[in-house]
């Protein structure tokens, strides 16, 4: 299980940061929640998938799957949700004072 | 603590009331308070001298880090309080001559003295170390003290100039030093010179040695103006004199002397100590000897007669530092090479301090510091011109004064280099002496053109830009008149010095060369007889005035037309050329593309990632205890993974985030199939806000075009991002394995045990966000809210006239 979920992170890894090297907004911003998914899933598969009940001590299992991960992906989600809203918001923003999407001709100045 | 620490942090203390009392006695010129702390500084150093001229050396501990050696020890020895009766005797009178020569109405004096003041304390500190890390320390503040004090006169574009060309070259030179210090460190295993120099024997055999003794001479020779890197002490003229008399003339690039002088004992006795110091040495004098004749700036000329003469002390203590090489024997060959420099080093203080403040003097009166301009002088500022005469002559090396006397031992010296036998010296050896006299001829040259220049010829007041020229008021005369009574009272009583100061250094220089009890023969004559020497200097004088009443000839030709060092020219395009390379290096790698960036980073990535990986053998595979797959899951993730995958080919914006959704709820389902169900309900929650985010997003962004990307990008892409993945994948079972193979007890463990017990909850996972990290929890509602305020201000910020929504 864990091999195939290393394997499926990396693809979710590749796509992310192929959207990621494109010049639209909206693929860059699709890109960091797919970075998001990935990043979720690999600190779960790293303390091992499937080893014991869910950990909530009324199921009284004898064993339990490790807690801290999700903990951890938990605060994850919901900060990268606030990061996902506020790259949107942002894009949104750039399009209506910019008029334009397309990162290339966002880049500014030459000489900054 | 003991007194001697305070005496070196005294003037750092005093730097901190300073501007206090400038600003509440303004009516009082702030100096007059400085005046006193070098003044009793030095008399308490003055009361050191019958200690160390009984061959005692002084040594008080204070431990600051011991246990990386780093400690804070003061050390009083010989050479040490010389260098501490100069800091502080030429500081006071220093300090005096600036009440005169900065006005208190119009100059920032507060800045003035704050700035020479941690120069004086650091180079205190310099001086009187033990310990090479606190020297390095020391040594840094005097260049940055010393760069302060260039650009004192802030506004001047050369003032800035001049500040920065010494701060680069002397910084550069401190860093290579505190490298060279480092490599001691490796060798011997202790930063205190006392005992590296009885670790002598090892540095000697290490491999080490030359990189170390290279590194520590290039912060020698930058501080000391050696060539090539004597470029910057002309400009730091523009300093205001006090400044340029203290530092860049009596103690400051003495700094990279005294260094020489206290690692001789270390480094001494090996032949490339010898020849790049002596070489170093030689070209810097004759170098600096040549360029100053050249020069209009009467500053200027004594800029470039102090490079010359450092280098002639320089050249001294290489020769003399062939002693260690005969460990026993006759050691009144060479020691007359260290016995010039030490005494060259006095009186080179004491000529050039007085001739720098009489040059302020000119300047003050007359507006102007270019000899084309000035002339006759010497009948309206008769006392001004004394002082001069009597500087210049014994620069010159003229009887009776003290510059005579080092003269010649400076000439005795380099010609007992040919009588050595040692280090190839039969084949070169009869070139230091011919190097050293033609240098003394120019050196006699500049001093006769900038005594005649100013001092005689015709007083042409309509070329200056004043009204009136008189005498300088008596208080600004008193310190130079002190400087030159003693260059008189050195020259005609040498022996005040031999046994109080100079033997008590040159035994410090040479640690190990004469047994207890024993001291250095010091005997100063003026007359040796129809000697060598006496013939030399017959010579310097005759073509000397030969060349001076040839001037007119000479006047217009290239050489004197031209005032510029090549080496300035380097250093500038040097410059330029650090700068816009820099710049275009900056350009290259900051773009503003966001392709670019991650095209960086991610190589960097995958580069570092698969060099560990490759470097210890991982992932570990082999024995993977992994979990079996259940048949669902199969369905779900084939699902999932094929919904990402179409996510790049999309080109329709509805499709993409319907696309994107499907993977999260699908990421939802797979938190499910983990047994993570706090994980799958927060995972639900937050997809379906942000599909319903997108939607709304979408409705104002422009559709998508159909991007075509040129095919070498395309593949530049299509590598980074395999690649990433590829490692990524690689990371998390290296993970996986390294957390199996490890075997530790997992933190989690705890949770585990303690939810029910010490916070009475069942869910682990909510307990752990909500109790045991709390805290954490707390903040990363912060982190919501600042996003929540940040994406409302977004969307109702407007700008004058701007868009609607």
């Amino acid at each position: 299980m864990e091999l195939l979920m290393s394997i499926v992170i990396g693809i979710i890894f590749s796509v992310s940061i192929y959207l990621f090297m494109s010049k639209n907004l909206l693929r860059v911003a699709v890109a960091t929640l797919l970075l998001s998914h990935g990043v979720h899933l690999l600190l779960v598969t790293m303390s091992g998938l499937q080893r014991g009940a869910s950990p909530i001590l009324s199921f009284d299992a004898e064993a339990y799957t490790d807690p801290l991960p999700h903990a951890l992906v938990l605060t994850a989600i919901v900060i990268s949700f606030a990061v996902t809203a506020l790259l949107l918001v942002m894009s949104y923003r750039t399009y209506k004072v910019h008029k334009t999407d397309d990162l290339e001709k966002l880049r500014g100045s030459a000489d900054e | 603590m003991t007194l001697l620490h305070w005496a070196v942090l005294s003037p750092f203390i005093a730097a901190i009331l300073i501007p206090f009392l400038y600003k509440y006695l303004k009516r009082i010129h702030t100096g007059w308070f400085v005046f006193i702390l070098p003044l009793v500084l030095f008399i308490y150093f003055l009361s050191f001298i019958p200690r160390t001229s009984s061959g005692e050396a002084i040594l008080n501990n204070l431990d600051w880090v011991p246990s990386l050696g780093i400690n804070f020890n003061v050390y009083v020895d010989g050479l040490s309080l010389l260098f501490a009766l100069l800091i502080t005797g030429i500081g006071a009178l220093v300090v005096l001559y600036s009440i005169y020569y900065l006005s208190k109405r119009k100059e920032k004096l507060n800045n003035f003295y704050v700035y020479l003041l941690m120069f004086m304390g650091a180079m205190l500190g310099v001086v009187l170390s033990d310990n090479l890390i606190v020297i390095y320390v020391f040594w840094e503040v005097t260049s940055i003290a010393s760069s302060l004090l260039i650009s004192y006169w802030y506004t001047r574009e050369k003032s800035i100039y001049g500040a920065q060309k010494s701060m680069y070259i002397t910084v550069f030179g401190g860093l290579s030093m505190l490298a060279g210090f480092s490599l001691l460190y490796i060798i011997a295993g202790t930063f205190s010179i006392r005992e590296l120099v009885a670790n002598a024997d090892i540095i000697m055999a290490s491999s080490l040695f030359i990189p170390a003794m290279i590194l520590v001479l290039l912060g020698a020779f930058t501080k000391s103006a050696q060539f090539p890197f004597h470029i910057w002490l002309p400009d730091a003229m523009e300093a205001p004199t006090p400044v340029s008399a203290y530092l860049h003339s009596a103690t400051m690039v003495k700094a990279g002397i005294y260094l020489v002088a206290r690692l001789t004992g270390v480094f001494g006795g090996a032949p490339e100590w010898f020849w790049i110091i002596t070489a170093a040495g030689l070209i810097t004098l004759i170098w600096g000897s040549i360029s100053a004749v050249r020069q209009k700036d009467l500053k200027g000329i004594l800029a470039y007669s102090t490079v010359s003469q450092l280098g002639l002390i320089m050249s001294l203590l290489g020769a003399g530092s062939a002693a260690f090489y005969f460990q026993d024997g006759d050691s009144a060959l060479y020691m007359t090479a260290i016995l010039a420099a030490v005494f060259h080093l006095i009186n080179h203080a004491t000529f050039k301090g007085s001739l720098f403040m009489a040059v302020g003097i000119v300047d003050h009166e007359t507006g102007t510091r270019d000899i084309r301009k000035l002339g006759g002088l010497m009948t309206i500022m008769p006392v001004t011109a004394t002082i001069s005469l009597i500087g210049l002559a014994s620069m010159a090396g003229l009887p009776p004064f003290n510059g005579f006397l080092s003269k010649e031992l400076f000439l005795t010296g380099m010609l007992n280099v040919t009588e050595y036998g040692i280090f190839n010296l039969e084949a070169f050896g009869f070139i230091i002496p011919i190097i050293a006299f033609i240098a003394s001829v120019f050196t006699f040259l500049y001093c006769i053109l900038m005594f005649s220049k100013t001092f005689m010829g015709k007083f042409d007041i309509s070329k200056l830009k004043v009204k009136h020229v008189h005498e300088a008021p008596a208080g600004m005369l008193i310190s130079p008149v002190i400087l030159a009574v003693l260059v008189i009272v050195f020259g005609l009583f040498p022996n005040l010095l031999a046994y109080s100061i100079i033997e008590p250094a040159m035994a410090a220089i040479a640690p190990g060369i004469l047994s207890p009890g024993e001291f250095f023969d010091v005997h100063i004559t003026h007359w040796h007889g129809f000697s060598a020497e006496l013939f030399m200097t017959i010579g310097i004088i005759v073509l000397g005035v030969l060349l001076f009443m040839t001037f007119k000839k000479w006047e217009n030709t290239a050489f004197y037309r031209g005032e510029k060092d090549l080496f300035n020219a380097a250093y500038d395009y040097g410059y330029d050329g650090l700068i816009k390379g820099s710049q275009g290096l900056t350009r290259i790698q900051m773009t503003g593309r966001l392709r670019d960036y991650f095209i960086y980073m991610c190589t960097f990535i995958i580069l570092i990632m698969g060099y560990t990986m490759y470097r210890y053998n991982l992932p570990l595979i082999q024995n993977l205890d992994l979990s079996p797959i259940p048949i669902y899951t199969w369905l779900v993730i084939s699902v999932f993974v094929g919904s990402i995958l179409t996510i790049p080919f999309l080109n329709n914006r509805i499709a993409i985030i319907i696309t994107t959704g499907v993977s999260g709820f699908l990421v939802a389902l797979l938190f499910v199939l983990f047994r993570a169900p706090d994980l799958a309900l927060t995972q639900l929650l937050i997809e379906t806000v942000s599909v319903v985010l997108f939607m709304l997003v979408f409705y104002h962004l422009p559709k998508l075009k159909k991007v075509k990307t040129p095919p070498r990008m395309k593949t530049i892409k299509l590598v980074i991002s395999i690649g990433f993945g590829l490692m990524i994948t690689l990371g998390s079972l290296s993970a996986f394995s390294m957390g199996q193979e490890a075997n530790y007890e997992s933190i989690s463990e705890y949770y585990t045990e303690n939810s029910k017990e010490k916070a009475g909850g069942y869910n682990i996972v909510n307990v752990i966000l909500v109790d045991f990290r709390g805290l954490d929890t707390m903040l990363e509602v912060l982190v919501v809210s600042l996003a929540v305020l940040t994406v409302v201000s977004l969307i109702r910020l407007r700008f004058k006239g701007g868009e609607d929504v």
